[in-house]
């Protein structure tokens, strides 16, 4: 095993790793703080991917800002998923069975829409960067797996921020930490969880875009998203922001020395096996309270 | 209270000689090669329920557990060109063993975690799947099906008298299960797990007993299947079809009786059936969804919550 083979699978890990951390942390923010098992989120994440596609297609602007500006469209339509969840389900307590299905079937028409308009063709975006890449040393640094690092980074220092210091981000914590609590203090519980479920969905918008620089992509590869974001949500301890950059960077790190040394095609199954180990383990995850 | 069992087994008996006099009688082999997908679906969302709808536990990984049956199956086959009710035990057993494992690494958290588990764990069982050569890996692998069986004039028809039973055998399963201090523990377990086992119900025992009968029956469900099929590879073993409708064929047809998978089953695999030769494919799957998501917003029991609603209202 040469140490420049090792150096490199190094660097792709953490910079896979750092994009997975923009991919999960909307399932960190659902999944972890609102308590709603939103398995359909990497079918939003597809959705942000097609439409950055459509947009870089047609009118040739940059895929990371298609993501930024369309945050606030997919925040709206968050709003309104959640609002049908919980008249549905959450307030007729019946969210964990027919809530869970709710989601799944809209995973399934999410994907399957998208085949019907996209089709099952694999599609990328154009932006100068992606063929670019620098060299330091022996390392290669693609800047295709670069900048969505950067972005995610910044996308979840932004978050971290927004939930310690604001009112309205305090509030989540609020939610996630002892719901009745919060009712008790005359705050109404929902309406926090609807905005916060419309913020989880904004940053799929930007997931998406930054999935479809790093490589190609059709409709169901979002499926291979799910066992990898929940096992870094549950592993970087469910409600944590920096906890699940970190076990992002893990899960990328593992996978990229698994599809180095052994090959790609058997790295899907290396975040399950760490969900498997985790959940048996130590189920509150590494920054877990 | 309890109501005498003779006729249900009837019913069975009756259903079991209908099937064996149809082969008989009707030549076109569409109608068998249709009504085994049904009847496919039917022990697949039966098993399915048995955890989902009494327990209140979601597996979303059928598609790895009927891909542990069909792929044991061509194992057995190449390795010793093993008879089908070796092939169904040693699928059902399989796929049973792997939902104990499942169950027993998951059970004991919240209940979605072994949502989760289940549905990476056909992803993984996929990922293995593709890279284990002896099955063909992702190329795929062909069954040749033997060229005389007894009693048939034809494989596909025995296939379907297969299918047919191993439906009647779920059926009668979900419905002994359903009778038994078994049935009524599982039904505690869903309404409130923390109650039940205070009240000294062996919730985990009775969960894993719960997963392995579930997985056994999507187990046996998948072991004829490369004979069905007789090319079977990856993507058509672990197909996400077999997931989202064992979960939508339950739901829709009512999740807390025997008969509402029953119901669903026959109803969405009959008009999937219909839709995949008049339409296509795809889109049959996107109405599937969509009913998936209508029937739990509109009408959480289902089919037969309708019907026992409005025979309430009347008496």
């Amino acid at each position: 095993m040469s140490l420049d083979l090792l150096g490199n699978a190094l660097v792709a890990g953490l910079l896979l790793g750092g994009f997975y951390a923009a991919v999960t942390v909307g399932i960190t923010i659902a999944f972890g703080m609102l308590d709603i098992v939103n398995i359909a989120h990497p079918a939003f994440i597809m959705l942000g991917s097609f439409i950055a596609y459509f947009v870089n297609q047609a009118f040739g602007v940059d895929p990371i800002a298609i993501g930024v500006v369309f945050a606030p469209v997919f925040f709206v339509f968050g709003m309104v998923v959640y609002r049908i969840y919980y008249t549905a389900f959450e307030r007729r307590g019946q969210e964990s069975i027919r809530g869970l299905a709710f989601f799944f079937g809209v995973l399934f028409i999410g994907e399957v829409s998208l085949i019907l308009t996209f089709g099952v063709d694999y599609r990328s975006v154009e932006a100068p960067y992606i063929g670019a890449g620098i060299n330091l040393g022996p390392i290669g640094v693609p800047m295709r797996l670069f900048l969505p690092f950067v972005v995610s980074v910044v996308m979840l220092g932004l978050l971290q921020l927004f939930l310690g210091r604001t009112f309205f981000g305090r509030a989540i914590k609020a939610v996630s930490q002892d719901r009745l609590a919060l009712q008790l203090m005359a705050a109404n519980p929902a309406r926090i969880k609807e905005l916060a479920f419309g913020l989880s969905i904004g940053t799929a918008s930007v997931a998406g875009s930054l999935l479809i620089i790093i490589g190609p992509v059709e409709p169901s590869i979002g499926r291979d998203y799910i066992g990898r974001v929940f096992a870094i949500c549950v592993l970087g301890g469910m409600t944590s922001v920096p906890g699940t950059l970190i076990a992002a960077f893990i899960i990328g790190v593992a996978e990229s020395f698994t599809s180095t040394f052994y090959g790609p095609s058997w790295s899907p199954a290396i975040a399950f096996g760490l969900l498997l180990l985790v959940l048996a383990v130590r189920p509150a995850g590494l920054l877990g309270r | 209270m309890k109501k005498s069992p003779l006729p249900f087994l009837i019913g069975i008996a009756v259903i079991a000689a209908l099937g064996f006099g149809a082969t008989k009688l009707f030549g076109n082999q569409y109608y068998y090669f249709a009504a085994y997908v049904v009847l496919q679906y039917i022990v697949l969302s039966t098993g399915w329920n048995i955890l989902g709808g009494y327990t209140g536990y979601v597996n979303f990984g059928v598609a790895g557990f009927f891909a542990i049956g069909a792929y044991t199956s061509v194992v057995l086959v190449k390795t010793f060109h093993a008879p089908m009710p070796v092939l169904i035990l040693a699928g059902g057993a399989a796929a049973g063993l792997i939902g104990l494992g499942t169950g027993y690494l998951t059970l004991r958290l919240k209940g979605v975690f072994f949502s989760i588990a289940t549905l990476a764990l056909a992803i993984v069982l996929q990922t293995f799947v593709t890279n284990w050569d002896y099955v063909g890996g992702s190329r795929g692998v062909y069954t040749i099906r033997p060229k005389t069986v007894l009693f048939f004039d034809n494989y596909v028809e025995f296939l379907f008298i297969v299918m047919l039973l191993l439906a009647l055998f779920a059926v009668a399963t979900a419905w002994l299960i359903e009778r038994s201090w078994i049935g009524r523990g599982l039904s505690a377990i869903r309404d409130d797990e923390v109650a039940a086992e205070a009240m000294g119900v062996p919730t985990l025992r009775l969960k894993l007993f719960a997963t392995t009968v579930s997985g056994f029956m999507m187990g046996i469900a998948g072991a004829p299947y490369p004979y069905y099929v007789t090319y079977l590879d990856p993507a058509s073993g672990f197909s996400l079809a077999y997931a989202v409708n064992s979960v939508a064929m339950p739901l829709i047809g009512g999740t807390t009786h025997w008969f509402g998978p029953v119901i669903g089953a026959v109803l969405l695999g009959t008009a999937q059936q219909v839709a995949t030769v008049t339409i296509s494919s795809a889109v049959n799957l996107l109405i599937v969804g969509i009913l998936l998501v209508v029937f739990v917003v509109v009408a959480p029991e289902g089919i037969i919550g309708l019907f026992t609603k409005r025979n309430r209202k009347r008496a």
